[in-house]
């Protein structure tokens, strides 16, 4: 995978945390929302916390949709609960607040998990190129067309193979 | 009675969270990486491609339920149990659905990496 995709990944993790936190703090200046008065959720964008926060999050949705373009949804999810771990380092070593040992439990849990995905390949392979992929249909031409082409000029079909193989791997 | 609503309202935030990342996924990889494309064809007909398909504004309409009916039930119950519950529970539903719909090969260290996940976040988010 290239460094883009774990830059991608990554943007996924950060503004989720960042645009979280900064709605959070923004809500927490602007006070309760009754569901009488509705109208007070457009003066809570004027806020300048809710605002960053709003845009972080479409950065957030942005990122996410980029990485599920090219990686399997469950390759992607704990890459976005990365963030509570991050925002639980955040207010422990910046802000300085206690992190009870059930949380640091939790954050060891979501980064085992993260690691265990990590490990692993980002898409399954059939899923290239769409649901309805051309794939399975690339091989088995790969397959059929070998034999003939083998008779006539063995270096070229395997390398020809190989290359096809090679498309639908990756 | 209302702790029948609570888990009916995390239910039902989960199963819309499960059914709009799925729409999303697929809509996604219907348009295709988005790098290629935007090399290839530009930022206008990645735009374009994207807003068009249909599952992508599915997915996006299922997250906007899944949203507002979090807000219903964190007025139904206690945010420290609504939030982890549904985000976890999440976790476990995407990983079925993704085998299921989107026929990705979840094996074993996905299956673990979707329970620790789930455990985790309902430690951290409680």
């Amino acid at each position: 995978m290239s460094f883009r995709k774990y830059l991608v990944l990554a943007g996924v993790t950060v503004f989720a945390a960042a645009g979280d936190s900064m709605l959070s703090h923004g809500m927490k200046q602007t006070g309760n929302i009754s569901i009488h008065h509705l109208q007070s959720i457009l003066l809570a964008v004027l806020n300048p916390w809710v605002a960053v926060g709003i845009v972080l999050l479409l950065a957030f949705f942005a990122s996410y949709m980029n990485a599920l373009s090219w990686a399997d949804l469950t390759y992607v999810l704990p890459a976005t609960s990365l963030g509570y771990v991050l925002l639980a380092l955040v207010a422990r070593f910046a802000l300085h607040e206690q992190v009870s040992p059930l949380r640091w439990l939790g954050i060891a849990l979501i980064s085992g998990g993260v690691g265990f995905v990590a490990g692993g390949p980002a898409l399954t392979a059939h899923s290239e190129g769409g649901l309805d992929s051309k794939s399975p249909l690339l091989a088995k031409e790969a397959r059929n067309g070998a034999p003939p082409s083998n008779q006539g000029a063995p270096t070229n079909s395997a390398a020809d193979a190989i290359a096809v193989s090679g498309e639908v791997r990756r | 009675m209302k702790n029948a609503y609570t888990w009916g309202g995390i239910l039902v935030v989960v199963f819309a969270s499960v059914v709009g990342d799925v729409l999303l996924a697929r809509a996604m990889k219907q348009v295709g990486d988005v790098h290629e494309l935007w090399r290839r064809a530009g930022l206008w007909a990645l735009v374009s491609r994207t807003l068009g398909n249909p599952n992508f504004f599915l997915g996006v309409s299922a997250m906007a339920v899944a949203f507002f009916s979090l807000l219903f039930a964190l007025s139904w119950g206690d945010v420290s149990l609504v939030a982890p519950a549904a985000a976890s529970l999440t976790f476990i539903g995407n990983a079925f659905a993704a085998k299921l719909f989107l026929h990705e090969k979840v094996d074993r260290r996905r299956w673990i990496a979707a329970v620790l996940v789930a455990g985790g976040v309902a430690l951290l988010a409680g």
